[in-house]
């Protein structure tokens, strides 16, 4: 059962073949058995949980199921949910109980999902190894010496080892896709304003995005139904028609199912920097995308290299304000001891945040501050819209943007943490994506071997605003032919 | 732009942490570091470009006059520090 | 560095000063806007709610809360940038000023810094019989912080967030003015302005409009601004006349001993009538503003402004040429007539009923309604002699049912309670006598009660002519009309 799409899930729901607390009471065993090793969950509520199992097995009863009704999804702890722990990874939000449910977490509550608990994740999403969290390192289910990515990292490990059916995400500079890469399964950050950001705890406003991780494109495409849509509490949020993104699945079969589908290749995501292994595993996938009837044309998107200079000025500048709201005084970490109000602030801040988030915060606080602003923070906006439109001109000349999703394969715990440089550089073909708000998706695209151990590698989809439906037909394809997104790690 | 020890202190500050004199060198380092990686961005001649805030062309959305939250005092401060009679304590504010 | 209280007394006023210096002086002025919902979020705006009761997720800043912009602050800042006929941005763009206090609970205030709502503009202002136009800046949109309560706790301070988020629009001029006088006809000019179009309902004490006033003093003839202190959070003309004049001494005085200004924010302390520079470390602000990336550019369209011009009252200053122009008033009265909504609602209204001479509408209410509602200290609106009873009354004077004299006597009735003019008037018998046989059989009476009088008078004496009308009137109890009598008796001892 654990490997079951969500489609079959539902369908096993439905025909009462299982009941939703026993499926979740199932996923929670195996929680039990491997997060001690494992370390994707945060907060678990055995409790809560099944309640909300036993409710969606009344719905089903009832007959007003929808597909995800009763399935068991594991949330971010990104996302404040009503009476759970939510910490967004750090010591500052330790003992903070969510007053309310972010948008993401009512439109699965809505849509009578099932919440399993919520996932590890670097502190404030800030990394991309999941090292950062004051909760402790996630292990990568594929080899537990090495780190899942991040900032996702627990949905990855949990969705990786089946800890979950699916689960959802966020991603700011490329912390869905990167650990679905990492970790062998399929992640999906929308364009950005398709999901509510209200509750979603803020790192970098105008890059921050939520997503689903799941198996399979079929399966996000489920998870998307109920993701996207308008939220009046999100000034972001954008006003557009529902849209059902399993519609184009089906006609995903056949010869050549892609036919006509202009794939673009930019030189500069296959040029330095990218692991040789790597880049055989994705031109594989390419040849395999040639043979589903795509065409594959050469373009080049130029200021991409600029994207890690504009992200670690535009990102640590928005999180440093997003940020000041941790003071000790309504909620959170406040210090032990401390002479006075100045002095309250700054402890509470050095002994709540950990050592990334505090570099961020300065390096923001450093951009924006006076006589700086020009030549960082505006430079760095004016640098973002040569980057946007580098896809845009793409855009005239292909239908989708294929190439590496992360430079490298999983990499081993506490090789790049004490080196904020050589861990920024993980979301080189990423970052690009969220700087113009464009919809970016990982698939499973075959393994490297390193060190005698199989590890996933991950192929990045690119795709033009609101192309979700389009990318998520175009990764069914691909997993019609190929299965490499059935795979699971030996040991769970 | 070489960062300066007197620069971390300032920053600091101006983001309320506390930084111990053997944490600001570290941070220096580290810092230092960032910075070298952002300064790729000044060989970009931009003169004329129109700075990108959002992704999207999209103008502010307005919301009607309406009280629509009720008073959630008890909840809110379930989860407070400290608090009395309502109010959210902090050491004295001297203006 | 703080200023050290200074040691210039009452005595300072007698100083004579080496050099003739000039104070400049621009405000900055904080307008709560009348909203029902706070700026960005749904918690109500009533003032004086139990602590914290009015803070929701939104102005307590929980994890993962955003802003959504309320339309009504948007229209009150359009409303304004007309009624001073200034530029209304067609896109204006909100910002985050960053900074840490426990009053202010995300650690930055949504402000608008670059690109604001409303641009340059002017608003006139009276001073006796000149005018003088002071230049407005810009206004913008902004949230207000919460409140700390003091002693509640000893040695802690309470942090009351019902007011954070609270919209207010902050209007700033150019130093454009050159005496405490002048800043304060500004202020209460902008006072009874943001009431007039509606936007603030100007309750001071409430905190509703908070000036800070930039002083400055420069020798007079130079160009150059002087260094400024600006004096934080005035909520009463009379505390701001009483600031920026011993600010200005101050300053002065400092200067002239040699000493410099250091740029300063101070406080006005009302017991003492000294300002003091703030204890709070003046750390060089560094707000670190930059575009709030919750926030989408604001775009206000030509026919967003004309859908707001629409719902606009007629504005003083158009009001006040209307009144000289269709009713021929004097430049003073009409702008007596629209120093405040209120006054110029009663005024029109009154004349409406009346359908008379507007003059003598404008006399009364300046004068009569005036005078009683000082001595009452009540505002126009709460006068117990409304519109259409003056209007009554004005009608009587109008027809010669009754003098002016006897109006009085009737307003005052009218005042107490007593009801409409007409039936105090029958009820008390105070009309006027018209009737000429009536009226010479009193002057008979008084012709032959006053011999001696009439002697002088004909012995050339013309006062005696007036004190025999005065004998008349008095024997009508003031009822006799005063231009028979004359008549009357001018015939009688031709």
């Amino acid at each position: 059962m654990i490997n079951n799409s969500l489609k079959q899930l539902g369908a096993m729901l439905a025909s009462k073949q299982i009941s939703s607390v026993e499926m979740t009471t199932e996923f929670l065993d195996r929680i039990d058995q491997h997060n001690p090793d494992i370390n994707a969950y945060i907060a678990l509520d055995r409790e809560r949980t099944l309640a909300q199992a036993a409710a969606a097995d009344a719905r089903i009863a009832a007959g007003t199921a929808e597909p995800l009704t009763g399935i068991p999804i594991a949330q971010k702890d990104i996302f404040v949910a009503k009476g759970w722990q939510t910490t967004c990874g750090s010591k500052m939000l330790e003992s903070f109980i969510g007053p309310y449910d972010a948008g993401v977490i009512e439109r699965f509550d809505a849509a009578g999902a099932v919440n399993l608990g919520k996932t590890n994740m670097d502190e404030f999403a800030m990394g991309s190894s999941n090292e950062t969290s004051y909760f402790g390192g996630v292990k990568n289910p594929w080899d537990r010496s090495r780190v899942p990515g991040g900032s996702s990292g627990g949905s990855a490990a949990a969705v990786a080892a089946r800890l979950c059916a699916a689960a959802t995400g966020t991603d700011t500079g490329g912390s869905i896709r990167q650990p679905a890469s990492l970790c062998g399964f399929s992640g999906l950050k929308p364009t950005y304003g398709l999901v509510s950001r209200y509750g979603m705890i803020a790192f970098a406003s105008s890059l921050d995005q939520a997503g689903p991780m799941a198996k399979s494109c079929e399966d996000m495409a489920l998870m998307m139904n109920v993701m996207t849509g308008f939220d009046a509490r999100d000034s972001t949020s954008l006003q557009r028609d529902k849209e059902d993104y399993t519609r184009g699945l089906p006609a995903m079969t056949g010869d050549k199912p892609l036919a006509g589908l202009r794939v673009g290749l930019p030189r500069e995501f296959f040029a330095d920097g990218l692991n040789a292994q790597v880049s055989s595993v994705v031109q594989a996938a390419i040849d395999e995308y040639r043979k589903l009837g795509a065409e594959i044309v050469a373009i080049s998107l130029p200021n991409t290299r600029l994207s890690i200079p504009v992200y670690y000025v535009l990102a640590p500048a928005e999180a440093s304000s997003n940020l000041s709201r941790y003071d000790g005084v309504r909620y959170g970490y406040r210090a032990p001891e401390y002479t006075d109000l100045m002095d309250m602030y700054c402890k509470s801040r050095a002994q709540g945040f950990g050592a990334e988030v505090k570099r961020r915060i300065l390096i923001g606080t450093y951009v924006l501050s006076a006589g700086y602003y020009d030549a960082y923070y505006l430079k760095a906006q004016q640098i973002r819209r040569l980057i946007a439109d580098d896809f845009a001109a793409a855009f005239t000349q292909c239908d989708v943007i294929m190439g590496p999703t992360a430079p490298g394969t999983a990499f081993r715990s506490g090789e790049k943490a004490d080196d904020p440089v050589a861990m920024y550089l993980e979301d080189l073909y990423t970052i690009a994506v969220n700087l113009a708000g464009l919809p970016g998706m990982s698939i499973p695209a075959g393994f490297a071997e390193v060190e005698g151990k199989a590890l996933p590698v991950g192929l990045q989809v690119i795709g033009n605003y609101f192309d979700e439906a389009r990318m998520l037909d175009i990764g069914h394809a691909y997993q019609q032919v190929t299965d490499w997104h059935t795979r699971m790690p030996e040991g769970v | 732009m070489s960062l300066s020890i007197s620069d971390i202190k300032r920053i600091a500050t101006l983001a309320r942490i506390e930084v111990s004199d053997a944490e600001a060198e570290v941070t220096l380092h580290k810092l230092s570091g960032i910075l070298g990686l952002i300064e790729a961005m000044q060989a970009v001649d931009t003169t004329g470009i129109v700075p990108m805030s959002h992704s999207q062309d999209v103008t502010q959305r307005l919301r009607p006059d309406l009280v629509t939250k009720t008073d959630q005092r008890a909840l809110f401060q379930s989860i407070a520090p400290a608090v009395e009679d309502g109010l959210y304590l902090v050491p004295k504010v001297i203006e | 560095m703080p200023i050290s209280r200074s040691r210039i007394g009452i005595r300072a006023c007698r100083r004579v000063f080496k050099v003739e210096w000039e104070v400049v002086i621009g405000l900055e002025t904080h307008t709560q806007l009348k909203t029902n919902s706070k700026i960005f979020s749904g918690a109500s705006t009533t003032y004086g709610a139990a602590p914290n009761t009015q803070a929701c997720e939104v102005s307590i800043a929980l994890p993962g809360v955003l802003p959504v912009l309320n339309q009504e602050a948007v229209r009150c800042a359009i409303k304004f940038g007309l009624a001073v006929n200034a530029e209304i941005a067609p896109r204006s763009v909100f910002a985050r000023k960053n900074y840490f206090y426990p009053d202010l609970p995300k650690g930055y205030q949504i402000s608008q810094y670059e690109l604001p709502v409303v641009g340059k503009g002017a608003l006139t202002i009276q001073l006796g019989d000149t005018e003088k136009v002071i230049r407005i800046t810009r206004a913008h949109l902004e949230e207000d912080a919460g409140k700390s309560v003091h002693g509640a706790v000893e040695g802690m301070s309470g942090i009351d967030l019902n007011r954070a988020g609270t919209p207010l629009l902050e209007i700033v001029t150019e130093p454009d003015m050159r005496s405490a006088a002048e800043a304060v006809a500004y202020a209460k000019k902008l006072h009874e302005l943001v009431q007039w179009i509606g936007i603030c309902d100007g309750n001071m004490q409430e905190g509703s409009f908070r000036c800070d006033v930039n002083v400055s003093v420069r020798p007079k003839g130079t160009d150059t601004l002087g260094t400024r202190r600006e004096i934080k959070n005035l909520n009463s003309f009379k505390f701001m006349q009483q600031a920026i004049e011993y600010e200005t001494r101050w300053q002065i005085e400092t200067l002239e001993d040699g000493g410099t200004i250091q740029q300063a924010t101070v406080l006005f302390n009302p017991d003492t009538g000294e300002t003091r520079a703030m204890r709070s470390k003046e750390e060089a602000n560094d707000y670190r503003y930059f575009p709030d990336p919750d926030l989408l550019p604001l775009v206000i369209s030509e026919a967003d402004k004309d859908a707001v011009r629409a719902d606009m009252p007629e504005l003083p200053q158009a009001m006040k040429a209307r009144f000289e122009a269709e009713f021929g008033l004097s430049a003073y009265d009409a702008s007596a007539l629209t120093a405040a909504r209120a006054i110029a609602d009663y005024f029109t209204a009154t004349l409406a009923a009346f359908g008379g001479e507007a003059k003598l509408a404008a006399n009364w209410v300046m004068g009569g309604v005036a005078a009683k509602l000082n001595e009452a200290d009540l505002d126009i609106s709460a006068s117990p002699v409304l519109p259409a009873q003056l209007a009554g009354l004005l009608k009587r004077i109008a027809d010669n049912t009754i003098s002016s004299k006897i109006a009085k006597e009737v307003f005052e009735a009218m005042w107490a309670g007593e009801g409409e003019a007409d039936s105090i008037i029958d009820s008390k018998g105070l009309k006027q006598v018209t009737d000429s046989g009536a009226i010479e059989a009193i002057i008979d009476g008084v012709l032959a009660a006053n011999a001696a009088m009439v002697e002088e008078y004909r012995a050339g004496k013309e006062k005696a002519f007036n004190a025999l009308v005065g004998q008349a009137m008095k024997a009508s109890k003031g009822k006799a009309n005063p231009a028979q009598v004359n008549e009357i008796l001018k015939k009688k001892l031709g």
